[in-house]
């Protein structure tokens, strides 16, 4: 008998309230399935299961908040389990078990409780209850309108004391929780190394003509593909530092960082990025991004990051100095490319260059090696038909 | 398809891509960059969104002409859609 808890989804993560179960009683459960769905910080987050069974005892309900580590389900052991006939209906955990109406197993998040971040911060500050809404946006997303409406036909709340702490949204909460130990604990160092861009960019174009649109690529996932494969040679920037100092990671999940409209910021996983081919990386990415913008990612893309990529995109600034996310210990930032006079066979030449900066954790690795990282990167972008 | 059925097409689009976009204060020429904060993945899925529900290619040199709604519009009307 296993037990499914309430995961830490980071490392300022206290508790997090169960929203709603997405497997019954008695059901067969396989690693990787979605079994819940919890409200974080971070928004709402599909928790996964880690071991094959049969789900037992529900023993939180819906709509509670629990620390991390509370036992929110009992798990019997795959090879009991397996074969074991699911519990009659009448038996007494479905009896405390909340009603279930959707029967299909591992099935996005409920109507009732799909909603974009900006429409659950608004939520929060307005004392709208989301479960009671029905959502106007993409399959039934409850999107800020919705909230708005909701709120409008209510009675204005009563105005708070002006001295009043300023009610941080839980999302900034967590982040500025997360930077601030990062800038505390973190000796970081920074380097920054200007990559031409010309050679991926005529390759990129070569690639996309003639394909469909939802075949072609973006420029940001050369970027974070030329990451992921140089990290291969230099284990010291991809794992995590813990209390007992740095463990390298063997897999690479480059977390990647999403700007959410209206303010926040998520960096989840894209699992063994350096293994994936340019194509599925680039839907995977799409994937990824669509999905944090409109609430709605995995337990496992929280947690599991072993470095970031955080890219500014066509309307950003030349170059940033990230923040590590801990306990990572390193992550590239890619400022926006521009066109710029370069040196090329000794003439001046317009040539699209990116700043990549790496922020670097100097209880793990030094500069030396950060900059021979760094050339890795610029050297992949060099050949890109080797990042395919 | 009329350009009132094309400008539906479009919108309903971008409210899929950013829910929480303001579409209906948007300007015919305002960049939808700019006026919804929508980044080069965002506007990558609208133009693969619009190409496969309204069956036509869209080059990528052609992207630049989806960013606002008036020439989004002009040119789905002068490739057939």
């Amino acid at each position: 008998m296993g037990d499914f808890t309430m995961p830490s989804l980071g490392a300022d993560m206290a508790a997090g309230t169960l929203v709603e179960w997405l497997k019954r009683p008695g059901e067969k459960v396989h690693r990787g399935d979605i079994v819940a769905v919890v409200e974080t910080e971070k928004g709402a987050i599909e928790i996964e299961i880690f071991e094959d069974g049969t789900l037992e005892k529900l023993i939180v309900q819906p709509g509670t908040k629990v620390p991390v580590g509370t036992v929110l389900a009992t798990v019997s052991g795959g090879a009991v389990s397996a074969v074991r006939p699911a519990p009659p209906p009448v038996a007494k955990p479905v009896a405390a078990a909340p009603p279930i109406v959707r029967p299909e197993p591992a099935a996005p998040i409920q109507p009732g409780v799909r909603a974009s971040p900006a429409a659950r911060r608004l939520a929060q500050e307005r004392g709208v209850d989301l479960a009671a809404l029905s959502g106007s946006g993409p399959q039934g997303a409850i999107v800020e309108v919705d909230v708005l409406a909701a709120a409008s036909a209510r009675p204005a709340p009563i105005a708070k004391p002006r001295e009043a702490v300023p009610d941080m949204a839980p999302m900034r909460r967590a982040i500025a929780a997360a930077m601030a130990r990062a800038k505390r604990e973190i000796p970081h160092y920074y380097l920054q190394h200007s990559i031409d861009l010309g050679a991926a960019q005529a390759w990129l174009e070569g690639y996309n003509a003639g394909k469909p649109a939802a075949e072609r690529l973006l420029p940001g996932a050369l970027l974070v593909k030329a990451v992921a494969l140089a990290l291969r040679d230099y284990p010291e920037f991809n794992g995590f530092f813990g209390p007992e100092g740095f463990a390298p990671s063997a897999a690479i999940h480059a977390g990647i960082a999403i700007a959410i409209r209206g303010g926040g910021l998520a960096a989840p996983a894209i699992h063994n990025t350096a293994d994936l081919p340019l194509a599925d990386l680039m839907d995977r990415m799409r994937d990824l991004v669509t999905r944090v913008r409109r609430g709605g990612f995995r337990s496992s893309e929280i947690r599991d990051p072993t470095v970031t990529v955080s890219s500014l995109g066509e309307r950003g600034v030349d170059m940033l100095l990230p923040v590590i996310y801990p306990p990572q210990v390193a992550i590239v930032g890619f400022g926006t490319p521009s066109l710029r006079p370069w040196i090329v066979d000794g003439r001046i030449e317009p040539r699209l260059i990116v700043m990549a900066t790496l922020g670097a954790d100097h209880r793990v690795s030094d500069g030396h090696r950060g900059a021979l990282f760094l050339r890795a990167i610029a050297n992949l972008l060099q050949s890109p038909e080797m990042l395919e | 398809m009329t350009r009132e059925e094309l400008r539906a097409i479009f919108i309903e689009e971008i409210g899929n891509i950013a829910p929480e976009a303001d579409t209906a204060s948007l300007a015919g020429n305002e960049d939808l960059r700019e006026a919804l904060d929508m980044d080069s993945m965002d506007i990558f899925n609208l133009v693969v969104a619009i190409s496969q529900r309204l069956k036509i290619d869209i080059p990528d040199a052609d992207v630049p002409q989806l960013v606002t709604l008036d020439s989004g519009i002009a040119y789905l009307v002068d490739h057939g859609a």
